[in-house]
């Protein structure tokens, strides 16, 4: 008999698959073979660690060492140090970027730390392409008991007192869900999962689809059960490749193992489960465009009600639950309400996901319970901003949703306390932005996104989202009038009180929020022709303030155009002819001595405190 | 896979508790091979091999095998650790395959040190 004493989880989640796990996996295979450890030592694949920014990533137990950035090059050292004489090679071990000292443990690492795993309870610890690994961490148990022990109504009260929202975005209470598509009587019900995940940003669920299917497949099991539906659907947008394959697998596996299909694990009980590939359009994510596009036809909604629980897809009572919902049943049914409640607030309960991105130190897939502040996840668990900038703003929700300026920091991450801020929970996409963002550029941004996915159906949303998005890219170009700001408010409004779906409904939210927090910004990009980001190519002048430049010729060098002129140790110049507004100079800069002036400066550079002086002071 | 029973689930969990042992913690007992140039040297494979055959026959899932670098008696080696949890940990020196299995069979099972082959008892003071 053969012992293991070491399982290396190597992480094959896409992020780590794209920055080379697949090479990194043969060369450790065969220099373990080289060694003769390959009996003792066992390579796991797992899905998605969480930890992308630094990939390839890989997990070592029982010693709980972490190591990051993994390379060919590096592995025959690795596997000699580690592997065969026993010693963590420090080179590969995960280090804060804040103090650049190796801290090896898992559990001390404050990315891990402040993290609460129930969603994500397999992420790294199974190899997502085996069932029997799903079932050695109490897979399907949940299923067994709702099958064997639990009548539908006891199934829906468990969810219904464990405070379970959707958590898709709406956050809309599942068992209440389940509840109402349970009392229809019908002879066909549908039991629907959203795989069709597409804020820019978010990862949440394709993550949960690869690293766990098994997981969203026992939520859908206890699901039907609960609603009596004995045929389902999983709604999963092809361009995610990788979790489409991993489902089907585990479907298959599932499907064998007497786990799906008929009279499941001899309880009497059908589920037949199968796959819809979506197109990958924004739109399809809302719950009757989803459930047309499986239909076959063009994926726009229809108004509500009647409401899917009554009539959905082929106008048979269906229910469509979020990945990440699904995910969290399986073990709320072995563990009961109560300690599902044990995290989160009185209405938000449990745990959310968060795709965290943009300028953190530790971008990746963190789950935390609800209510904790954002400061905690931006700063401990994502590390704060990227090279010591200043932190500006999250947004939150992904198109649906808005920005939160830094003194909302505080608030805690619940569906009440984030939509009073304007912004929502959404499904979890967290974009940090530091003090090189514009504003106004990232509401365009988000608008774009909206404008181009509007399925077209009603005009608000159709015209309205393109009536912005023009209004917006004048102001980013200089053509801004005073009263576009008005405008943009009293139309966004507009939109949102008079669109049929949820998309047209919250399309308005980014371009709201930034006006709420950000009106300077705006009023500065309008009136002063300014883009103090240096974000807006038409509305800045770089310019070098001569008293700061140490003639380091760092600009010089970096400058694409040629632009900039100078002796070594002697102030440069800026040619205004030449230079194309790339601020590329500014990040090169390490005197802070690049300026970012008003579109067309004129003035005398000379002159420059006293602009900025007073630019200050009318901000204040 | 056949298909399977409500029962089944649990025997397949069992089947794979050692593994999930290693990766989850919870393990009642940690041996500690050193494996530095001189454990090598003196036949710290051997006795890696030997305890691990051991483990995988006996068939049980709470114990764990590590390996670490050299314990700095260089002279006494091959050396190694058996730690059981809530009890101080017991450094074994001179080693070879039967002895680690009789130190596996005495001290890792029943819970009795074997004193003939053990060097020290706690650790090193540590600032």
């Amino acid at each position: 008999m053969e012992k293991v004493r070491t399982n290396l989880m190597l992480c094959a989640g896409t992020g780590c698959v794209a920055s080379g796990t697949a090479k990194v996996k043969d060369a450790l295979q065969k220099e373990l073979e080289k060694r003769g450890l390959e009996k003792e030592i066992k390579i796991v694949l797992t899905g998605c660690n969480g930890y992308c920014a630094e990939g390839p990533v890989m997990a070592v137990y029982p010693d709980e060492i972490f190591y990051q950035k993994l390379t060919v090059e590096d592995v025959p050292k690795l596997v000699e140090e580690h592997f065969l004489k026993g010693r963590p090679y420090q080179k590969l071990m995960f280090k804060e970027p804040e103090k650049k000292t190796a801290i090896p443990m898992m559990k001390e690492i404050p990315f891990f730390k402040h993290q609460v795993l129930r969603v994500l309870r397999n992420k790294g610890l199974i190899d997502p392409e085996k069932i029997e690994e799903y079932i050695s961490r109490d897979g399907y148990q949940a299923a067994a008991k709702a099958l064997t022990q639990m009548t539908q109504e006891d199934i829906i009260k468990v969810i219904k007192d464990s405070g379970l929202r959707g958590r898709g975005g709406a956050g809309f209470p599942t068992g209440l869900k389940w509840d109402f598509a349970s009392k229809v009587k019908s002879d066909i019900k549908y039991m629907l999962c959203n795989g069709d995940e597409g804020d820019p940003g978010a990862f949440m669920d394709r993550s949960v689809m690869e690293s766990d299917p098994h997981s969203v497949i026992e939520g859908m099991i206890i699901g039907a059960k609960a609603i009596e539906a004995h045929s389902g659907y999983i709604y999963v947008r092809a361009e995610y490749p990788l979790a489409v394959k991993r489902l089907h697998l585990a479907i298959d596996q599932a499907t064998e193992a007497g786990l799906l299909g008929k009279n499941i694990l001899d309880t009497g009980f059908d589920f037949e489960l199968e796959i819809y590939l979506g197109a990958g359009a924004f739109v399809c994510g809302e719950e009757t465009a989803l459930m047309r596009s499986i239909e076959g036809k063009r994926g726009m909604p229809r108004p509500r009600p009647p409401f899917p629980a009554h009539k959905g897809l082929w106008d048979k009572p269906s229910v469509l639950n979020n990945v990440e919902t699904l995910a969290q049943i399986a073990p709320i049914i072995l563990n009961g309400s109560e300690w599902y409640r044990s995290l989160g607030t009185e209405k938000s309960t449990g745990t959310k996901v968060f795709a965290l991105t943009g300028a953190v130190n530790n971008v990746g897939l963190v789950e935390v319970p609800m209510g904790i502040p954002l400061r905690t996840i931006i700063y401990d668990i994502g590390g704060g901003i990227r090279k010591g900038r200043k932190f500006k703003a999250v947004q939150l929700g992904g198109p649906s949703g808005g920005c939160i300026p830094e003194h909302l920091l505080h608030t805690p991450v619940t569906y009440e306390d984030i939509v009073a801020t304007g912004a929502i929970v959404g499904s979890g996409g967290m974009v940090v932005m530091d003090e090189n963002t514009c504003m106004v550029g990232t509401a365009k941004f988000f608008l774009e996104f909206t404008t181009d996915e509007s399925c077209g159906k009603c005009p608000p949303c159709r015209v309205g989202t393109k009536i912005l998005m023009d209004m917006l890219t004048d102001i980013t170009e200089g053509r801004g009038k005073e009263s576009d700001i008005e405008t943009l408010e009293d139309l966004g409004r507009d939109i949102i009180a008079t669109s049929l779906c949820g998309l047209g409904q919250t399309a308005p939210n980014p371009i709201l929020t930034t006006i709420k927090y950000f009106r300077d910004e705006y009023e500065s990009h309008i009136k002063h022709k300014w883009c103090k980001a240096g974000v807006c190519r038409e509305l800045t002048t770089f310019l070098i303030d001569e008293k700061l430049c140490k003639g380091c010729g760092a600009c010089l060098r970096a400058c694409p155009s040629k632009a900039i002129t100078g002796e070594k140790k002697m102030p440069h110049k800026i040619i205004q002819d030449l230079c194309v507004h790339c601020r590329t100079c500014y990040d090169a800069c390490k005197f802070k001595s690049i300026k970012i002036l008003p579109a067309k400066f004129q003035g005398d550079p000379a002159e420059l405190e006293a602009v900025l002086e007073k630019s200050k002071r009318e901000a204040e | 896979m056949p298909r399977l029973t409500v029962g089944d689930l649990q025997k397949i969990k069992e089947k794979h508790k050692a593994e999930f042992t290693l990766r989850e913690g919870g393990y009642r007992a940690k041996v500690t091979v050193h494996m530095g140039t001189c454990g090598i040297a003196a036949g710290a494979r051997e006795v890696m091999t030997a305890l691990l055959d051991e483990i995988a026959n006996a068939g049980i899932d709470d114990v764990i095998v590590t390996t670490s670098g050299c314990a700095g008696l260089c002279a006494r080696e091959p050396l190694a650790t058996v730690e059981i949890i809530n009890a101080p940990p017991v450094k074994y020196c001179d080693l070879n395959a039967e002895k680690i299995k009789e130190i596996f069979r005495e001290h890792i099972m029943a819970g009795n040190p074997v004193e003939k082959y053990a060097l020290v008892v706690g650790c090193e003071t540590m600032y």
